[in-house]
């Protein structure tokens, strides 16, 4: 069996475990990251990607809502390029509560918060295709950011740095001697091997799934799992953030994320054991539809392209069963303290946006641990990608000869590493990706720096087959490419794209309808019809 | 951010028949194809206006695209307006006068012979390639030494004599260059037992349209929408043009493109053979005198837009003795304005080599067509004459 040696071992490969290992390298200390599927698989992939100013959370959660805006302006800085700077609106509709418009501008204001009140005219000139109807608007510095580009930074400055990660590695079991953790066991699905990796710091930062992690040390951390789901629509239905000027509820908020919107979210207890088989409800979707029309009445004429949801936990912190005890902000446990288990750390709640402070929170107590002194620096060292900021003009005209659009969508998704990626050689911007704008050098630049495994990976890092017909002409090509940029052999890059197709499927298949369905049946007939796919299945079983 | 009204890329399938059937996209790799440029595109201008592709530019809006699509997707309409929402505007004097084909049209009639004669000078050839990058190997509409509406003063007093009435929309190339097309118009119309209305309109807006001058061409449409429904005196009442370009706009482009309210004219609009084929049914029918030719018919992309070449081919059938020979729908390349620009003509040429070389194969007595511009491009390049179907049925009629 392999084994590795480490510092600190650091299991989930979501913002919060990519953030930490990042925090440990830029420290100095030798960090090892265990993720079972891939990157921002988890939660972290799964959420609308709202980069809150805190406005959200300043009428009943205020530590949440300071937390908020100071990461937000950090975040804005370090991390440019995954981020959007839009802005967003509190909308009060005619059927709201009048009153939450005063009462959300006066918290913003104890929180810190520049929300400024503006004229439902002004409102509509910033958003023309919200609900006219609107009452009252208050503007507040929301932005969006793009979880997969953001893990995908801190994962790539970590390896740049000297850091290890091993995706699509599952850990099975953490180890231990007495009562000090010595390591984990894990299984390398890819390889099909187990192996061992040493550290006397472990840091549990698998979101929901920390409650089997712990379980496998012998401690008990009950979580509370809530289910939301989000429906994408095709098009930017808005540019900025749009939410409900009311107590956060289903179906409130229109986020804009890159090329597409967001329809957010609902909030559904769900057993422990179902975790891994989550599925969108049909009444979801229709709550998400018909409120998210409220706010834009264009949804109702748009194209959804996929739904999914993801899962956040609710932690007993001090292991009550009965749920009164209940964390909804940033749990850090040192299990030394709770649980006498020596070197144990769980990090778990939070948010996508505060996984720096998170991060930094961890990695101080990782330091004391390991006597290391060393000051945290990711609030002022950029990410890559963030290093410089330049403009889209600028880029354009570096990169004359290159069409703006795919300048433009390789600037936005790889900030200043576009120099990485781009070349004046005609294959190289070749698309292969057409909804998307993703090229070939893209797909060769994420296979071989970006760990990218399968075509799911691929989607992650560069949006590949996110676009409106979901990888009905760019999954073959990257298939195809697998075997020129990776070590796949032809049968192997047929398996991907089965599985990739699969995937995809899976989040249409909630909203199977209209022009989505006449996408799907093209799709089927090109990948059933024309090339044969489910052919290649039979003869492989 | 814009309003969005105008969503039909969001039914894009992906299919790419449109790009396959794009005349332009065939000849250049300078042209990504309706797909990538329109669809495609413009969720990502609607991120960001930056993200316009200048390769827009070598659309030249024949249209071909929207009729291949089958998810109605109005892929030209949304490249063409790409064009002049998001992008910064540089003024031409070349475009200027190109999309002003009133202002050259009451220039040109008035000056007739010198301006004919210069246009085909060889020198000034040279300059207006030089200086306004207008292509020295075209050649030039001549203009007419009267315009049409000062001819139809002399026959306006017989129009009274007819109860039932037809508003006649002439256009520009009539007014100024062809005047003759409209008079055939008036005497088919008259034959058919109706008289003329003649409204004071403006150029319906095609060549505006295509050289970015939207407010322009949105002015004139307000305007030939107020003075075309002010003259209907009942809803009955047909209006008909006989150019396609001229047809597509008033009933097309108007509310797709110009966002205007076109709904007070819309179901009076007929393109004009349409209109006589209707007649015909109604037994208000023609007698015609054989016309033993044969002729080749070329159908106009924007008539084949509007789904009216039917009507044409079914009324060249009706004239006794007459041989159609229907040629393989293909563009003709010249787009209007288009070909007279340097740095599309090479592409407007190679896109109707086919069409050239079809016709040549077709050996006919002379070319039929709809269009002005498809005139001027198959007069120059082959050898064959073209004629408009309601000048041959004008001929025809006893
Ligand atoms: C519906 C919804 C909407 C949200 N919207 C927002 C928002 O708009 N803005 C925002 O800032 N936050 C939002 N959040 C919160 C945010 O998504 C989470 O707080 C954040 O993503 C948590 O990240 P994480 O890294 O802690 O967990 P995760 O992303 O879940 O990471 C845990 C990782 O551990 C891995 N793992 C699990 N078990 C093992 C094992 N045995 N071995 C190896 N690896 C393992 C998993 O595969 C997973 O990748 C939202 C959450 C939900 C549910
Ligand atoms: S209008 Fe004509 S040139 Fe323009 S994209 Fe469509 S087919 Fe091509
Ligand atoms: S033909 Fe229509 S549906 Fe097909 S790709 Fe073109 S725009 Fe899309």
């Amino acid at each position: 069996m392999k084994t590795l040696e480490a510092e600190v071992i650091v299991i989930g490969g979501g913002a919060t475990g990519c953030g930490v290992l990042r925090d440990c390298t830029l420290r100095g200390i030798d960090a090892i990251l265990i993720e079972k599927n891939d990157i921002a698989s988890g939660t972290t992939g799964r959420n609308h990607g709202l980069l809150h100013s805190g406005a959200r959370y300043a009428v009943r959660d205020l530590e949440s809502a300071t937390e908020c805006i100071k990461e937000n302006r950090i975040l804005k800085k370090i991390a440019w390029h995954c981020i959007e700077p839009t802005g967003g609106l509190f909308v009060t509709l005619p059927e709201d509560d009048p009153n939450y418009h005063n009462r959300l501008l006066e918290a913003c204001r104890f929180a810190g918060i520049d929300a400024k009140e503006i004229s439902v005219k002004k409102a509509l000139s910033i958003e023309p295709n919200c609900n006219p109807n609107i009452l009252s608007a208050i503007w507040v510095p929301d932005g969006t950011i793009d979880p997969f580009r953001l893990t995908s930074a801190n994962i790539l400055d970590s390896i740049e740095r000297g850091a290890h990660v091993f995706t699509h590695t599952q850990v099975e079991r953490i180890m231990l001697k007495q009562n000090q953790v010595i390591g984990v066991q894990c299984y390398d699905k890819t390889a099909g091997e187990y192996l061992e990796i040493y550290a006397p710091i472990i840091v549990n930062a698998s979101g929901v799934w920390g409650q089997h992690i712990c379980k496998t040390a012998g401690i008990e951390l009950k979580m509370f799992p809530s289910k939301g789901s989000m429906v994408i629509i095709d098009y930017r239905i808005n540019n900025v953030v749009v939410n409900r000027c009311r107590v956060p509820s289903d179906g409130d908020i229109i986020v804009p994320g890159d090329t597409v919107s967001l329809i957010g979210t609902t909030s559904r207890k769900i057993p422990y054991d179902t975790i891994d088989e989550l599925v969108v409800d049909d009444d979801e979707i229709d709550v998400l539809l018909s409120d998210g029309e409220k706010l834009i009445p264009n949804v109702s004429r748009a194209r959804v392209l996929r739904a999914y949801c993801g899962v956040r936990p609710l932690i007993a912190v001090s292991g009550e069963m009965d749920g009164r005890d209940i964390s909804r902000g940033v749990v850090l446990i040192d299990h030394k303290e709770r649980d006498n288990v020596q070197g144990l750390i769980t990090i778990a709640g939070g948010k996508l946006m505060t996984y720096r402070l998170m991060a930094e929170m961890t990695t101080d107590l990782i330091a004391k641990k390991l006597g290391n002194s060393k000051r945290c620096l990711t609030y002022k060292i950029p990410l890559p990608g963030s290093e410089k900021r330049v403009g889209y003009t600028k880029k354009i005209k570096y990169f004359s000869g290159i069409p703006n659009s795919v300048v433009g969508s390789t600037h936005y998704r790889h900030g200043e590493r576009v120099h990485n990626i781009l070349s004046l050689k005609k294959r190289n911007y070749g698309l292969i990706c057409e909804c998307e704008m993703v090229t070939l050098g893209e797909v060769e630049y994420a296979i071989k720096n970006l760990k990218v495994n399968d075509i799911v990976d691929l989607r992650r890092r560069t949006r590949i087959g996110m676009g409106p017909c979901q990888g009905e002409l760019c999954a073959y090509r990257a298939a195809g490419l697998f075997t020129e940029f990776g070590d796949f052999t032809p049968d192997e890059s047929t398996k991907l794209l089965m599985d990739f197709l699969e995937e995809r499927f899976k989040g249409v298949k909630p909203v199977l309808w209209g022009d989505g369905l006449r996408e799907f049946e093209f799709t089927y007939w090109i990948y059933q019809g024309l090339f044969g796919l489910g052919l290649v299945e039979d003869n492989n079983t | 951010m814009i309003k969005l009204e105008n969503i039909s890329f969001d039914h894009c399938i992906k299919c790419t028949v449109c790009t396959i059937y794009c005349p332009v996209a065939r000849v250049t790799h300078l042209y990504p194809g309706p797909k990538q440029s329109g669809p495609d595109t413009e969720r990502l201008r609607i991120k960001n206006p930056e993200l316009l592709d200048v390769s827009l530019k070598y659309c030249s809006n024949c249209k071909r695209c929207e009729i291949a699509c089958p998810s109605d997707v109005k892929i030209a309409d949304i490249i063409q307006t790409a064009k002049w929402r998001y992008s910064k505007k540089e003024l031409r004097i070349r475009d200027f006068l190109l999309s002003r084909t009133d202002l050259m049209g009451t220039f040109g009639t008035l000056f007739s012979a010198i301006v004919n004669f210069f246009t085909h000078l060889g020198m000034v050839k040279y300059f207006l390639d030089v200086i306004f990058k207008i292509p020295s190997g075209r050649t030039f509409p001549n203009y007419a030494s009267g315009t049409f509406t000062k001819w139809f003063k002399s026959v306006r007093k017989y129009q009274d004599n007819y109860a039932d009435k037809v508003i006649y929309f002439h256009g520009c190339y009539v007014n100024y260059n062809y005047p003759q097309l409209g008079k055939d118009v008036v005497k088919v119309v008259n034959a058919l037992g109706k008289g003329v209305i003649i409204t004071k309109e403006k150029c319906c807006g095609v060549p505006l349209i295509a050289n970015g001058y939207i407010k322009k061409a949105q002015s004139h449409g307000r305007h030939n929408i107020k003075v075309l429904s002010s003259a209907l005196p009942d809803d009955k009442t047909k209006i008909v043009s006989a150019s396609s370009s001229c047809t597509l706009a008033l009933k097309h482009e108007y509310p797709n493109l110009l966002e205007l309210d076109n709904s007070p004219i819309i179901n009076n609009i007929t393109y004009i053979t349409q209109f006589i084929l209707e007649e015909f049914e109604k037994g208000n029918i023609l007698r015609l005198k054989p016309l033993s030719y044969t002729v080749a018919y070329h159908s106009p992309c924007h008539l084949e837009r509007m789904g009216s070449a039917a009507f044409t081919i079914e009324l060249l059938r009706k004239i006794p003795a007459l041989t159609v020979k229907i040629l393989h729908s293909e563009c003709c390349g010249i787009s209007g304005t288009y070909g007279f620009k340097n740095e599309y003509y090479g592409i407007s040429q190679s896109v109707g080599n086919e069409l050239f070389r079809i016709i040549d194969e077709a050996k006919p007595d002379f070319v039929v067509t709809d269009c002005e511009t498809c005139k001027w491009q198959i007069e120059m390049n082959t050898k064959y004459k073209v004629i408009h179907p309601i000048s041959l049925l004008a001929e025809a009629i006893e």
